[in-house]
């Protein structure tokens, strides 16, 4: 029997890849992909089945764990946002070499128009450089139903497959149908060992079967049920390509019969003969896809000069950005509707670091030294500490991606910047600074690094950190020399002894760690409500 | 049948709630939901906003489009403001009268009254004080629904009262009394407009 449910996209998903059964979900926290993890942690089904849903250290040894479930006969997911598949992109393309054995997954959640990223990638470029298949679901319904498919489909090409899902998408809710969970997969061997070493021999030959796949997708069956022209507007000059929510968007503005005719694609590679089918009948394409113009470039590859195709290139969409349903109502010429005029009373009211954060106190304590230095520079990291970058801090100089700050400040320090301090934060120093701290002991590099521990990974909404009792332990094992390990806590009656540890590590020559410890004030507060209740 | 609204207000003023009381009492009702929401690095102090569709036939966007939205429920007065291009002309506004003020320049609140009332329909509800009022503090967000409720027209007062009871039920009957009590003082402050 069906059982009706309002989910989140991401929830959606999750939920779709437990009942496909489902072994282990491996993942790293990010805006918008977290939800999917956290819906699996809390899941009855979960514990019963004793799924692993423990965060990783990164995206990385994310994907590799489950690749490596996944040659064990297992069904297993990674989820990230997706600069995460910047992290973990090695081991994602190489996937694609080996090929699955149990069902492997793997969803990245793009985060267009940024509100909560650094940049506004795609990832479907990485499933059409990996040659791997690709799932963009439209809705919580599709993106449900999508998974099981996605697990089927991996298992029936022995390929990953790339789940597509984009901001709207992850943190919409609607109201999802789910069916009767599916056993879990036994343990089994790979039946191509060879495939599984990556030998220059075995993976030439693996690189003409993946090549071949890449047609045999096209004919599957279930690219025709998942990419579908809609017929539409007998003399039609104009034909739309949709993708994703741009279908969404798209389908909001029609009101009755459709004018034209409609190709809505949901699974990729892009569906050659159905294009050109539509190139036939219109001497016009408008491509309605979220994120970076990904089909779009890819028609001008396919079609005639004749035909003229239209979209973010061309400026009929905006080249960046989010798609709405103002937009396409915008491109599509139709009137748009009475509504109360905008007023510019209205303010910005950025996000800040919360009320009593110990970052706050850090970055307090760490510019009253730094104003004795007119030459020092901060180069920081990801995470809420980010936000000392704006009013009324002004504390840090750079963040461009997880575990930058160690490593630049080490390329600024040789290069004759002084004084050259990282400030990272504790789930961001496990995720990817640790092997930049290898290094600045191993060069003697002359840098101070901040790690702002907050015992948890704060930006997303507070998920265990990896880094959680092991800060000083990892320092030392990576040879961080131990009188130059220091330990503050960040509140205002300690500024004068902060101040003093952070302006002697600097006064140092050498590599040093200043770990700077205090509780998350929202955990902090969750952790009380919870002791308040026992 | 549809009804569009927009939640509004500052992170943590419990407008995600608002959204499940009515997403719970929409789906009991059979009506097709949509609910977009914001989470992430958005939320820190800054301004928070959710897109909820209800409607009696399918629904594609997940967000609304300019001039559908027939009613705007904002925790904190300024937030409203934000989504003016979204409402209907004459469509309707409840909102919080008191401001939360966390930014070092806000915006004189006469002049927000008078820029909300421009082309809308207005109710303002101290909903911060009517809660304490009737000892239930921290449900101020449920003054605000109760205030709301006649206005969402697509569902029956008493089904959002049913979706409060159901959403609060795990965290104990006092929360849910509280709750429910503060919903009833935000309809009688509707009442009286």
């Amino acid at each position: 029997m069906s059982k009706k449910t309002l989910l989140l996209g991401d929830e959606a998903l999750a939920l779709g890849a437990l009942h496909a059964g489902l072994s282990g979900v491996y993942a790293y926290p990010g805006t918008p992909s977290t939800e999917i993890t956290e819906f699996i942690q809390a899941h009855p089904l979960t514990k019963e089945r004793n799924i692993h849903c423990q965060w990783s250290c990164n995206e990385k040894t994310a994907m590799e764990a489950a690749l490596g479930a996944s040659y064990a006969g297992k069904r297993a997911m990674v989820c990230m946002k997706h600069v995460g598949m910047n992290v973990c992109a090695d081991c994602f393309v190489n996937s694609a070499m080996t090929g699955s054995n149990g069902g492997l997954v793997v969803v990245a959640c793009d985060d267009p128009s940024m509100h909560s990223s650094q940049n506004e990638q795609d990832s479907r470029f990485y499933a059409d450089f990996a040659m791997v298949p690709c799932l963009e679901p439209s809705s919580q319904q599709e993106a449900y139903d999508m998974v099981r498919f996605a697990f089927d489909y991996s298992e029936k090409y022995s390929t990953p497959v790339l789940m597509r899902l984009t901001t709207r998408m992850a943190h919409s809710r609607s109201v999802v149908e789910v069916k009767e969970a599916r056993e879990q997969n036994p343990l089994s061997n790979p039946t191509d060992p060879r495939r599984w070493i990556l030998l220059p021999a075995n993976a030439r030959v693996r690189n003409q079967q993946v090549i071949k796949q890449l047609e045999q997708y096209e004919e599957d069956p279930s690219a025709l049920e998942h990419n579908k022209i809609y017929e539409g507007g007998e003399k039609a000059q104009m034909g739309i390509i949709a993708s994703g929510i741009g279908w969404n968007y798209l389908m909001e503005n029609i009101v009755g019969k459709i004018p034209f005719p409609v190709l809505k694609i949901t699974q990729y590679p892009i569906p050659k003969k159905l294009i050109k089918e539509m190139a036939d009948t219109c001497s016009t394409l408008l491509v309605v896809e979220e994120g970076q113009p990904f089909i779009e470039q890819r028609l001008r590859g396919y079609l005639p000069q004749s035909v003229t195709i239209k979209g973010r290139l061309d400026g009929t969409l905006p080249r960046t950005g989010e798609l709405t349903p103002d937009i396409l109502r915008k491109a599509l010429g139709l009137k748009m509707k009475e509504a109360c005029s905008k007023s510019d009373v209205a303010l910005p009211r950025p996000p800040a670091l919360c009320m009593g954060c110990g970052h706050r106190d850090f970055y307090t304590a760490l510019n009253n030294v730094i104003k004795n230095y007119p030459t020092a520079k901060v180069f920081s990291d990801i995470g809420c500490y980010t936000l000392g970058a704006l009013a009324p801090f002004h504390a840090i100089n750079s963040c461009v991606d997880m575990g930058a700050s160690i490593t630049m400040a080490i390329g600024a320090s040789e290069s004759g910047l002084h004084p050259s301090v990282a400030v990272i934060g504790d789930s961001t120093f496990t995720h990817s600074g640790m092997t930049g701290l290898l290094d600045a002991v191993n060069m003697n590099a002359n840098i101070t690094v901040c790690i702002s521990d907050n015992l948890t990974t704060g930006m997303t909404g507070g998920q265990d950190s990896a880094a959680f009792g092991r800060i000083e332990n990892i320092c030392l094992g990576i040879g961080v020399e131990k009188e130059h390990i220091r330990l503050i806590v960040p509140l205002p009656k300690n500024y004068a002894e902060m101040e003093e540890t952070i302006r002697q590590e600097i006064e140092y020559n050498g590599v040093s760690v200043v770990v700077c410890r205090r509780e998350c004030i929202q955990t902090a507060k969750r952790h009380l409500k919870k002791e308040n209740k026992k | 049948m549809k009804k569009d609204i927009i939640l509004s207000g500052v992170g943590g003023q419990g407008i995600l709630s608002i959204a499940t009381v009515i997403g719970w009492a929409a789906i009991n009702n059979s009506l097709y939901i949509k609910q977009a929401e914001v989470h992430g690095m958005s939320q820190r102090g800054g301004d928070v906003q959710s897109n909820l569709r209800l409607s009696s036939t399918p629904i594609f966007s997940d967000l609304i489009p300019e001039g559908e939205c027939g009613l705007i429920i904002s925790m904190e007065p300024m937030e409203a403001l934000r989504y003016l291009p979204y409402l209907q002309k004459g469509g309707w506004i409840v909102t919080n009268s008191a401001p939360f003020v966390n930014i070092p320049v806000y915006p004189e609140i006469e002049k927000i009254k008078e820029a909300l009332q421009k082309d809308a329909n207005v109710i303002f509800v101290d909903s911060d004080k009517v809660a304490k009022e009737n000892m239930a503090p921290l449900s101020s967000n449920m003054v605000l629904l109760g205030a709301a409720a006649k206005y969402i027209e697509i569902l029956d007062i008493e089904k959002i009262k049913e979706g409060i009871r159901n959403v609060f039920a795990r965290k104990g009957e006092k929360i849910v009394e509280d709750n429910i009590r503060a919903f009833e003082a935000g309809l009688k402050c509707s009442e009286t407009k």
